[in-house]
């Protein structure tokens, strides 16, 4: 499961959430799509570099008999990529993941944030209710997925749960992280002026929280594509998504259409993320006053 | 109009009753679950008119005096009362809010009482030209520099019209330039408004230049030493702190802060 990684490796979780950035500053003029093409560089970049490396692996390192093992890309993404009886299921597989993925995201941005909410307005209700925010981060979600299936079937309700429960934990913990930076000042402020909980809910804990709900829904959305992901990949019945669709290559040994889905994967891993990741700078860039200019 | 008595266990203290008070306190003392006794027996009573600043050593207490004036805190012994309509507090830092603008952070307080929007649009835009502030109404906190948030902050302690307004530190962090035109300021804003100030620093200069009366704390637990009255009508210009007789002054609370930290 090489797949998932390129959307893990940018979600570092709990290291910094809601850090004070300085937002779309003076290195961000211009146009979103000149920032988003600008950004862009690095990556294309790596893909770049990962190209060479294969290419060296598949003539330098393999021996001419065992170059099946890893075709060229040009052959792997030039003949699969044009044959349509193996790119038609791959598009609905990763049609399908996308929904998932979607749905998945969405309901755990909500129950994250609801989630967080409540913890924050009453220290019993975080005393009580953070156990199990770690218990679902925790928990060995390989182990839960075919349980998942047994008692929800294999349907598109169940790999949508697989996916919550591995999104949801950054977005209660960063928004939870978001609500209660607040100073203890500006608490007192509020506190002279006779705030009441739901006044200083809308107007300092929340407001103060966007970006690092902004860090959360980013992190979020590379999670709900290896959850959508992850468990298409074990549920092994249903509908097929791109996760099913990597295994059954795997155990056909169709090296091309595997590396295919894999690169696919991928790369709808970091359309995920970067989608969240540029709109993370326009909102909070905005927020604190830079109108990207 | 003040009356204030510094006390500890050697002296009598009269708190003169009369006159309108907007804070009065007496015998007040805090002491800390943890054990640490930060006020002791201290009495003050203040009414519209007067600017008193209390200086001390660091750690003496002040700001627990501020925080229990403004009911943030309660005292473990004596009375503490207040009759003022509307109370403002000036925090060590601006405390601004950062995804508003100036004008925004200043409406804040018409938000929370429940003003209608063009009545506190109306409210705060007269708050902000009053600190000088006309034109910098859509900037964001990140955008000013630390005297205009300071500015910005005053003007959201202004807006609610205060009787007594609270200051602990305000200047606190800002340069020395900046601090001496943020003094100037607001010793004009407190002639033009007559609220009742309570003004907490550490700077001799700063307590003198700006108040009506100085009042000395000890060091912990903190008590009042000594209060010294300043005479100079407001507004005071900037160069009164050059004369010998503000020298003076400075000397004498140096002195006192001296015997006693």
């Amino acid at each position: 499961m090489t797949a998932p990684r390129v959307a893990q490796a940018d979600a570092p979780l709990l290291s910094e959430p809601g850090e004070p950035r300085a937002a779309a500053g003076p290195d961000a003029p211009g146009p979103w799509w000149r920032t988003a093409l600008v950004r862009s560089v690095p990556i294309l970049g790596a893909l770049l570099g990962i190209a060479i490396v294969w290419y060296a692996v598949t003539y330098l390192a393999l021996p001419a008999n065992q170059r099946f093992l890893l075709p060229p890309p040009h052959e792997v993404f030039g003949e699969t990529l044009t044959n349509a009886r193996v790119m038609g299921p791959m598009a609905a597989a990763l049609g399908r993941t996308f929904g998932v993925t979607v749905v998945g995201l969405v309901i755990a941005v909500v129950l994250g944030i609801a989630y967080a909410v409540v913890m924050s307005q009453w220290r019993i209700a975080e005393r009580v209710l953070y156990p199990y925010a770690v218990i679902l981060q925790t928990i060995p979600i390989l182990a839960l997925v075919p349980l998942i299936g047994i008692w929800l079937g294999y349907g598109f309700p169940a790999r949508v749960v697989v996916c919550v429960i591995i999104a949801v934990f950054p977005m209660i913990a960063n928004t939870l992280f978001g609500l209660q930076s607040a100073s203890p000042a500006a608490h007192d402020l509020f506190t002279l002026k006779k705030a009441s909980r739901w006044q200083r809910l809308r107007k300092l804990q929340f407001p103060a929280a966007v970006p690092s709900i902004f860090t959360g829904l980013r992190n979020a959305a590379g999670l709900a594509v290896i959850g959508a992901i992850v468990g298409d990949y074990f549920f092994q019945q249903g509908a097929v998504g791109i996760g099913g669709l990597l295994r059954v290559y795997t155990e056909r040994l169709q090296i091309d259409a595997l590396l295919v889905a894999v690169t696919l994967t991928a790369l709808f891993g970091v359309l995920v993320f970067s989608v969240f990741a540029v709109l993370d700078r326009a909102v909070v860039g905005r927020w604190y006053g830079h109108t990207g200019r | 109009m003040i009356t204030l008595t510094g006390v500890s266990t050697d002296q009598h203290s009269v708190t003169e009753p009369g006159g309108a008070r907007t804070l009065v306190l007496e015998g007040v003392s805090k002491r800390f679950p943890t054990g640490t006794v930060a006020l002791t027996d201290v009495s003050l009573g203040l009414g519209p008119g007067d600017f008193v600043t209390v200086v001390g050593p660091s750690g003496c207490g002040k700001s627990t005096l501020l925080r229990l004036a403004s009911g943030l805190e309660r005292a473990t012994a004596g009375s503490i009362d207040v009759r003022a309509a509307s109370t403002s507090y000036v925090f060590q830092d601006a405390t601004l809010l950062e995804w508003r603008s100036a004008a925004r952070n200043v409406e804040l307080v018409g938000e929370l009482r429940g003003e209608s929007k063009a009545e506190r649009r109306k409210r705060a835009q007269e708050a902000l030209d009053l600190v000088g502030l006309t034109g910098f109404e859509s900037q964001h906190p990140r955008q000013l520099s630390g005297g205009m948030r300071m500015r910005v902050s005053l003007a959201r302690a202004l807006v609610a019209e205060p009787e007594l307004a609270l200051f602990d530190e305000p200047f606190g962090a800002l340069d020395e330039i900046t601090r001496l035109d943020m003094q100037t300021e607001l010793q004009k804003l407190f002639r033009l408004k007559r609220f009742a100030g309570l003004f907490i620093t550490h700077s001799v200069s700063e307590a003198v230049y700006l108040s009506t009366k100085v009042l000395v704390m000890s060091g912990r637990p903190g008590r009042i030493v000594a209060e010294i009255p300043v005479p100079w009508d407001y507004p005071r210009a900037p160069d009164l702190r050059h004369t010998a007789e503000f020298a003076a002054l400075t000397g004498r609370v140096s002195h006192t802060l001296g015997e006693h930290s």
